[in-house]
């Protein structure tokens, strides 16, 4: 008898905390005593983009990398409040040098994407000298036009007939009668758009262009204190070409002169002056520094440069006193905002990589909550009328605990604060199916009881003594394959694991202990010779 | 209702029928498997990039837009050898689906390139607000990494198995119950290959849950047998084992329903993104019912004959 009552208030208990968490998601307008917790619907589900960042502290000395990685989590966490994502979440992953970051409800995420994965690493250096310029060009043309075996993707360049009109702009009549210059063009043709301009590469070269910058032969062949760099992207017009600038390697000014950047909008009539433009404002010794530099170099071009990525180049007309730069061009409003994000927010300490990144549009998240709950609704329908027509009355109890099960995972889950993803649904789904398993043993189980002569009340005690041995059994190896699942998975999967975990104890508690109740009471309290079953 | 009332099928009879029917199904799956250079696997375990947008034209008099086309406007721009497929989806629309290696590095994220040249080509078909409704770049190394991790977890999840199994039976119920999970994910994975179904995370999540509920169903019936054993210490073994296989197929055929019942739901109205994870899984559950029966209780028939052979306790027929 004791046992009976320290079961009831078990149940009592479980239904009540199931109610309670289970409730909000389907009654809209609660007391205000009522939880505020409510269930999360994963990005899949509710759309937006997850991305993982792996931050290369390899050139790092070994003391500083666990300081570079703390830091870089701080400065992505700074651009990413900044930039103005609802409930975005940024996650170092334990003891490694990676970040994870969320970003519900983001529609695309290249601006995101850009955002992050920037170093931001500012630099002022200046242009070289057209002379200088010049002999990189004779230079890196010899060089490719000796060593084309290695560089096949270069392989169209070498066609002379295609760039007589291009050595036209660029070299004066001797170099053409010289026959060493043959058809020794090829980094000239590269670094000339197809309308003839030289020092601008056409987008579909970029590519190329980008891996002859990572050779570390071609660069070692670039005269000494110089670098090549792209210019700038359009984002008006991505697939425009691209500058291309031959600078000094020196750094004139770096970011830490930096003491804050602006987006402004200008006025102007001119295309310098109209549109965004970010100002850059430098600290004190900054600013004497600049004014410095611009004072000595009058008539000189210095480049503005973020990530080697040339900005703008503009030529100094005076010297600048007021410590202040302007960063023109062909701005949109929010390439504007996001790099005047990462220039306050500071440059990373180590470049990072993105090395993962998983994004679901909103489309395709309503889809799958849709489909998802109908799958669930039909699936569950046949189930319910299955065990009804099969089981008669205890088809019904069986229902119950399907039906309380069901609620007991999304209230479970809720209570966790635990977060719903499609596979979730999958494993709730999966779960409707295999719930009723342990009232099928059991129901055999007392069948079979019944056939053998057993009264209705001892059918029902055995029946269910014994199927519980196997249902524990059978139920917890499938939990050692979702704690499993659970430990290996990410995001998704893991949301199947637990809902598939919640629903396999719910199963148990549901039809062992609350169906045995329910029995319980049927049985003594009504004709004890007849069992729908 | 009742399906079944007390059957007497000979199960353990015919099972040498069943061993060669698995053996043909699991070699079909392997001479695909061998003449496709293993599992296909998805972008997670390989690296590369997997969009799906939404191409439904937007203007008045736009055109619906050939997959050549995406194919032309891809080459172009340096992105070769993508895989692109048209996908119907409901009233009207057209979603495209793209799949490509990561082109340069994951610096040059090649997903967002695909995006620009998207938009840039096709403007009468981009709404931005929805054109993306998948996109996922995955680096190379991530890839390995969770390659690794997958096959982690199924080793630990069958040395569990088998651990509990030895603690609650006896270790060849665990050996065997792991066989019949061989033999079940051994035929999925073969099936996908013949089908040409690509091996990603979630399916490798569906091959654990084949797992889980494959053994659930072996564990209804071996721990019968172990009951049974008991009962009828006289018996032939596998005479006492195709017993346990009648009393309990009442409950496996059921629970097999209601599970393959709601899967298939989830197969026919559960979207897109789990169309491939409920079809691993309702293939799962058809074999996984079938291995209980046809091939961890034999297995144990097999097993006991033998040590009988050696110890010569009980009468041997079968």
């Amino acid at each position: 008898m004791r046992n009976r009552k320290i079961r009831g208030l078990v149940i009592l208990v479980v239904l009540l905390v199931t109610a309670y968490y289970f409730l909000p998601m389907v009654v809209p307008n609660l007391p205000s005593f009522w939880t505020t917790k409510r269930l999360i619907l994963g990005l899949d589900l509710q759309g937006g983009t997850q991305i993982q960042l792996e931050v290369d502290t390899s050139i790092l000395p070994e003391d500083e990398k666990e300081d570079a990685i703390k830091t870089a989590y701080e400065i992505i966490r700074n651009r990413i409040d900044q930039f103005g994502v609802a409930e975005p979440l940024i996650q170092r992953v334990a003891n490694e040098n990676r970040i994870i970051i969320q970003l519900p409800g983001l529609k695309d995420p290249s601006r995101a994407k850009d955002l992050i994965g920037q170093t931001a690493m500012l630099e002022f250096k200046f242009l070289a000298s057209s002379e200088q310029m010049q002999e990189t060009y004779e230079t890196m043309d010899k060089f490719l036009q000796e060593n084309i075996q290695n560089y096949e993707f270069l392989e169209e360049f070498t066609d002379v007939e295609e760039t007589e009109e291009v050595i036209d702009v660029l070299e004066t009549e001797e170099d053409i009668e010289d026959e060493s210059y043959d058809n020794a063009m090829i980094f000239t043709d590269l670094t000339t758009s197809k309308d003839g301009n030289p020092l601008k590469i056409d987008y579909k070269h970029i590519a190329k262009l980008k891996n002859l910058l990572k050779d570390s032969q071609f660069l070692q062949n670039i005269p000494t204190g110089l670098q090549i760099a792209l210019g700038k992207s359009d984002k008006n017009d991505p697939y425009s070409a691209r500058d291309i600038y031959i600078l000094h390697k020196k750094v004139e000014i770096d970011g830490k002169s930096l003491e804050n950047a602006i987006t402004r909008v200008g006025q102007g009539y001119t295309a310098k002056d109209k549109g965004p433009y970010i100002l850059l404002e430098f600290k004190k010794s900054g600013a004497k520094k600049f004014k410095n530099i611009t004072g000595q170099n009058i008539g000189e071009r210095l480049a503005i440069m973020l990530d080697n990525i040339v900005f703008i180049a503009p030529t100094i007309e005076s010297r600048i006193p007021d410590g202040q730069a302007r960063i023109t061009g062909n701005f949109t409003i929010e390439e504007c905002h996001d790099l005047v994000i990462m220039l306050n927010a500071g440059s990373l300490p180590a470049p990072v990589n993105i090395i993962e990144e998983r994004t679901v549009g909103p489309t395709l998240g309503s889809d799958s909550i849709k489909a998802g709950i109908l799958a669930a609704i039909i699936g569950m329908a046949i189930v319910i009328l299955f065990m009804m027509i099969y089981y008669g009355f205890s088809g019904l109890f069986a229902d119950i605990a399907l039906v309380v099960n069901v609620a007991f995972i999304i209230a479970v889950m809720t209570m966790l604060e635990g977060t719903l993803t499609m596979p979730g649904i999958a494993g709730m789904i999966l779960t409707i199916g295999m719930a009723v398993d342990a009232n099928v043993i059991i129901f055999e189980r007392i069948r079979e009881n019944i056939r053998a002569g057993k009264t209705i009340r001892s059918a029902v005690d055995s029946g269910f003594n014994r199927a519980m041995v196997t249902i524990l059994d059978a139920n917890i190896t499938t939990l050692i394959t979702a704690l499993v699942l659970y430990q290996f998975g990410t995001g998704p999967i893991k949301g199947f694991a637990v809902t598939l975990s919640i629903g396999i104890v719910g199963s148990m508690f549901a039809s062992i202990i609350l169906v045995k109740a329910i029995f319980d009471g049927f049985v003594t309290n009504s004709a004890k010779d007849k069992l729908s079953i | 209702m009742k399906f079944f009332g007390k059957t007497k099928i000979d199960f353990i009879g015919k099972r040498r029928i069943a061993f060669v029917i698995s053996l043909v199904i699991i070699l079909a799956g392997i001479v695909s498997l061998v003449i496709n250079k293993g599992p296909k696997y998805s972008i997670d375990f390989t690296g590369g990039v997997a969009m799906e947008l939404d191409l439904t034209p937007v203007k008045d008099g736009a055109q619906i837009v050939k997959v050549q086309d995406i194919r032309d406007a891809l080459t172009n721009a340096g992105i070769q050898d993508a895989e692109i497929q048209e996908i119907k989806g409901s009233e009207g629309k057209q979603f495209i689906l793209i799949k490509t290696q990561v082109v340069g590095g994951m610096k040059d994220k090649t997903s967002t390139k695909v995006i620009e040249i998207i938009k840039k080509e096709f403007p009468d078909n981009v709404n931005p607000e929805t054109l993306i409704r998948l996109q996922e770049e995955v680096g190379p190394k991530i890839g390995e990494e969770l390659k690794g991790k997958a096959i982690l977890a199924i080793f630990w999840a069958l040395l569990g198995i088998i651990l509990y199994i030895w603690w609650r039976f006896e270790f060849t119920f665990g050996l065997t119950a792991v066989a019949a999970l061989f033999h079940d994910i051994l035929i999925t994975i073969g099936i996908f290959s013949i089908l040409g179904i690509e091996i990603s995370l979630s399916i490798v999540a569906a091959l654990l849950t084949i797992v889980g509920y494959s053994l659930n169903d072996t564990i209804v019936v071996f721990d019968r047998i172990r009951e049974d054993l008991k009962l009828y210490r006289k018996e032939p073994y596998g005479s006492v084992i195709n017993h346990s296989i009648n009393e309990t197929l009442s409950r496996t055929i059921i629970t097999s329903l209601t599970t393959f019942v709601v899967v298939l739901s989830l197969y026919l109205f559960g979207g897109s993104v789990i169309h491939d994870f409920a079809f691993a899984i309702l293939v799962g559950v058809i074999v996984g019912t079938y291995s209980s029966i046809f091939v961890a209780s034999p297995l144990m028939v097999e097993h006991f004959n033998k040590r009988e052979k050696k110890l010569g306790t009980r009468s041997k027929k079968r």
